[in-house]
């Protein structure tokens, strides 16, 4: 196998484990609700479980290790001799942490401390002690139908005096083993760690090569093992592979046999088929003087090919006794490749415009068939297209997962009992857009916690629960995502933000503000009211980050609060950032488009409403109030001299810290969704510029960066000389 | 035209003239993307005079340099003859806009001669080095720095 093949697979078990982890992060959260039904803890159980599973055919010892210890005391919950109390709960979910952190390390190929989670780590060793009479005392296997694991607590392992014990171990696979992409060397090789260990390959069931059935199983291993491992450790190995193969097991010269040997033999039986391994057919033939497993092709290493197999086979394992869920298939596809098809959609809807529009001016009206067959086109086109954006949307599940983590780490380190509610995880939204929001919605659940959350102490002495409660929902509303953080802390204390604000000299000491505007001064740049600077947030960096990040995804943050109830933060974004909604203009004969969320109003400016102020500024007056006016067209460049107010039309707009500005266009030619196109990719930032789309003539259009025209950068002749050097 | 069925040798290389005013330039073909006839294209607010703006290629957003402003050798005027040679330089595409395609050619490494010691700036910076054609002087131009340096590429 190919270094290539590898690391794909190895890629394929890290994506899975990102699986595995948020199966087991939600089951274990909700075990911390109360519902600790076997359904539940099943699902996490086999979460750990493949991850072992998978880490082990990596070698990645650490992450297999706690993965054990983390599966026992799961073990023992499923087995009912651990109650999920409270207390067990919070050791468990940081062990999850840990987990989450030593699949990350793995992946990145990190060298993970051994003492950074050690604590843990014999934490939840002790919970199996505590619980569990007597450590080595076999599992009552019949006490849980759905065991699949008989592991032992990993102390078993460890203690050095264990009497060896003598194992005969016969293993004859049947096709579907193979079928199932699991690989006998891998089976032997894991065997071949438990002890000494002598492998006879059975030859015998070969058949003349024109008998051959290329997908048949035709060889046996019979197996001596001199382990200090207990026979179910011994079993363990075959695990995988159970059902898939015949098996049986002598210790000491006692035969065990289990129900799927007898399963497997009946089977075997009925069909009659003899198997050979498709892998080791040639290999025996060539060589069918040595037996061994040695001979197998060194070549075909395939260990990390049982990785997809683990869960499989636990899944097929469960079946059989829990209810089936029906569960939705999915693919995996690589990114580039759902971007490359939204490219092409987004061309394909250029051409069909194009297409229609030719086709008016070609003046084929009479012709009715042309016609309806061009609106069917049109009506196929908008389907595919919304069916394309719909493959990049995601839920924000695993965003929200994310934030139980770092609302925990909090917590801890504030001393704080906070419990997160999410509502809302199966929203979708573009998957750029939860990439994105991931920052923010940190920072604001760290703040909702270290700020909003006030000590248990402060909550009893006010009449709340001493466990504070930060909620995060998510919801679609009218073609965008609401995400709203809440918290039922303290709320915001006005004076001292007030009072905070005017010592930084963000406002006047004597200034009128509402509410809603002392609310609003927590998303100033430099603004923080932390009293002692903590590690977790308060450095004076915070809402305003938020604030900005939100914005740049073209969404909105607002914020209310009611005092000693709570605090809320609201955030509305687009559902992706591939289309925005646009007002095409008119500027000096080139159509450019504004963003839809930034404008407040249009309107065309008599001439009364435009009043000068200073050598060249110009302000318009809107209901009584002035705004000043940006001439788009000498802003960017398009024209030297600026136009008549009254002959333009003036689109007033807001940008993100609530400043308006009217800009002034030549004309609005219409309302639309557009395709947006990076500018970067080929060339670089321009200034003003967001991006860019192509319209329905093919020709490029861009996209206003209002925030940026506004703020009159632009206007500072240095800046354009100093980011446009000769490149020499 | 040269016969560019010959079997590459290790050492030939293959590049596309084309011409701006009276000279004549070529690049690596390895670099060409593809020949392109002139469209209109949307001027971008603050370029250089050399960056003519951006059109759309297949749903990409191509930047079109005039190569002969970039030279410093006055703005081409777009004619239907005009052509854009799309090439690649390091990860961005780009259209350079010249008069006309000319030739191609099919020459070796060794036949490279070092760019005439002229006080030409233009030369310095983009003309890598001269082949000798049929008594022609092509220059052969390295296109690192077309493009203006822009917050990105200097970050």
């Amino acid at each position: 196998m190919t270094v290539d093949t590898m690391a794909a697979i190895r890629q394929t078990f890290f994506q899975e484990c990102e699986e595995q982890l948020s199966e087991m992060e939600l089951g274990l959260l909700a075990m911390d609700e109360g519902s600790a039904d076997s359904e539940t803890v099943n699902a996490v159980f086999r979460a750990v479980h493949s991850i072992k599973g998978g880490a082990g055919a990596f070698k990645l010892t650490a992450l297999v290790q706690f993965a054990h210890s983390f599966e026992t005391a799961l073990d023992h919950v499923r087995s009912g001799k651990l109650t999920p109390l409270p207390d067990v709960m919070k050791v468990m979910l940081r062990a999850a942490d840990v987990l989450a952190d030593l699949v990350e390390a793995s992946r990145d190929g990190k060298e993970i401390d051994e003492s950074s989670y050690a604590a843990i780590a014999s934490e939840v060793k002790a919970l199996t002690v505590i619980e569990g009479q007597a450590e080595e005392v076999e599992e009552v296997i019949d006490f849980q139908p759905t065991v699949i694991d008989f592991g032992l607590p990993e102390i078993t392992i460890d203690i050095p005096a264990t009497p060896s014990h003598d194992y005969r171990i016969n293993f004859s696979p049947r096709p579907e083993l193979y079928g199932n992409a699991n690989e006998t060397v891998l089976v032997l090789r894991e065997l071949n760690r438990l002890g000494i260990m002598q492998a006879t390959c059975d030859t015998s069931a070969v058949p003349q090569l024109d008998a051959v059935d290329p997908g048949g199983a035709y060889l046996a291993w019979s197996i001596d093992l001199n382990s200090e491992h207990e026979i179910a450790d011994v079993r363990e190995v075959f695990e995988f592979v159970e059902g898939e193969a015949d098996l049986s097991i002598e210790t000491d010269g006692q035969a065990e046999v289990s129900d799927a040997d007898i399963a497997a033999l009946l089977s075997q039986a009925l069909s009659g088929a003899p198997a050979v391994e498709p892998e080791a057919q040639s290999q025996t033939i060539a060589e069918p003087a040595t037996p061994q497993m040695q001979a197998l092709p060194e070549t075909t290493s395939v260990e990390p090919a049982s990785t997809p197999a683990p869960a499989a086979e636990i899944a097929k394992a469960e079946s059989k006794t829990a209810a089936v869920v029906p569960t939705q298939t999915t693919i995996r596809v690589e990114f580039d490749r759902v971007d490359r098809l939204i490219n092409l959609v987004g061309e394909l809807v250029i051409n069909q415009a194009m297409l229609s529009q030719r086709v008016i001016e070609a003046n084929f009206a009479g012709s009715s068939s042309v016609v309806i067959g061009l609106e069917e086109l049109e009506q196929l086109t908008r389907e595919i297209q919304e069916s394309v954006m719909a493959i990049r949307a995601q839920p924000v599940k695993p965003l929200f997962q994310r934030m139980s983590r770092m609302v925990r780490e909090v917590a801890d380190a504030t001393g704080k009992e906070v419990r997160l509610k999410t509502e809302g995880e199966a929203t979708e939204v573009d998957k750029t857009v939860v990439e994105r929001l991931a920052e923010p919605l940190t920072h604001m659940i760290r703040n909702a916690v270290d700020h909003g959350i006030e000590a248990p102490e402060v909550r009893l002495a006010a009449g709340k629960p001493a466990e504070g409660m930060v909620r995060m929902t998510a919801a679609h509303r009218s073609g965008r995502i609401v995400i709203e953080v809440s918290d039922d802390g303290a709320g915001i204390d006005r004076p001292k933000v007030r009072a905070s604000a005017i010592k930084k000299g963000l406002i006047a000491a004597d200034a009128q503000l509402s509410d809603n505007d002392i609310d609003n001064l927590l998303f100033l740049p430099g603004f923080s009211t932390a009293a002692t600077v903590s590690s977790i947030s308060g450095r004076g960096v915070g809402m305003d980050v938020v604030k900005r990040s939100i914005v740049a995804l073209g969404g909105r943050i607002s914020i209310s609060s009611r005092p000693g109830l709570g605090s809320t933060f609201s955030m509305s974004l687009p559902l992706t950032l591939a289309v925005l909604d646009g007002m095409a203009v008119s500027v000096a004969g080139q159509t450019l488009v504004v963003p839809l969320t930034a404008i407040v109003e249009t309107s065309k400016p008599k001439k009364g409403e435009i009043h000068s102020l200073g050598a060249d500024g110009r302000v318009m007056s809107i209901r009584n109030t002035f705004v000043p006016v940006i001439d788009v067209g000498t802003q960017l460049g398009f024209r030297d001299v600026a136009m008549e107010p009254e002959r333009g039309v003036a689109i007033l707009v807001e940008t993100g810290d609530g400043t308006r500005n009217a800009l002034l266009v030549d004309s609005i030619q219409d309302q639309r969704q557009v395709v947006i196109k990076s500018l970067e990719a080929n060339y670089g930032t321009v200034a003003g510029i967001a991006a860019a789309t192509i319209l329905g003539d093919g020709r490029v259009a861009l996209i206003l960066d209002v925030d940026a025209l506004v703020s009159g950068l632009l206007n500072d002749p240095l800046a354009g000389e100093l980011r446009y050097g000769t490149g020499g | 035209m040269h016969d560019i069925g010959h079997a590459a040798n290790s050492g030939d290389r293959e590049f596309v003239a084309f011409c701006m005013g009276s000279q004549e330039f070529c690049v690596d073909i390895m670099g060409v993307r593809e020949i392109r006839g002139w469209t209109p294209a949307t001027p971008l607010p603050h370029a250089p005079p050399y960056v003519r703006g951006v059109i759309n290629l297949r749903g990409a957003v191509l930047p079109i340099i005039d190569l002969a402003m970039r030279f410093g050798l006055g703005l081409t005027e777009p004619t239907p003859r005009s052509v854009i040679i799309v090439v690649q330089v390091h990860q961005q595409v780009v259209g350079l806009l010249v008069d006309a395609v000319s030739d191609i050619l099919m020459t070796s490494e060794a036949s490279m001669q070092p760019t005439p010691d002229v006080a030409s700036e233009m030369a310095k910076t983009f003309v890598k080095g001269v082949y000798a054609v049929d008594g022609r002087m092509i220059s052969i131009v390295t296109l690192d720095c077309v493009l203006p340096v822009t917050e990105k590429a200097a970050a």
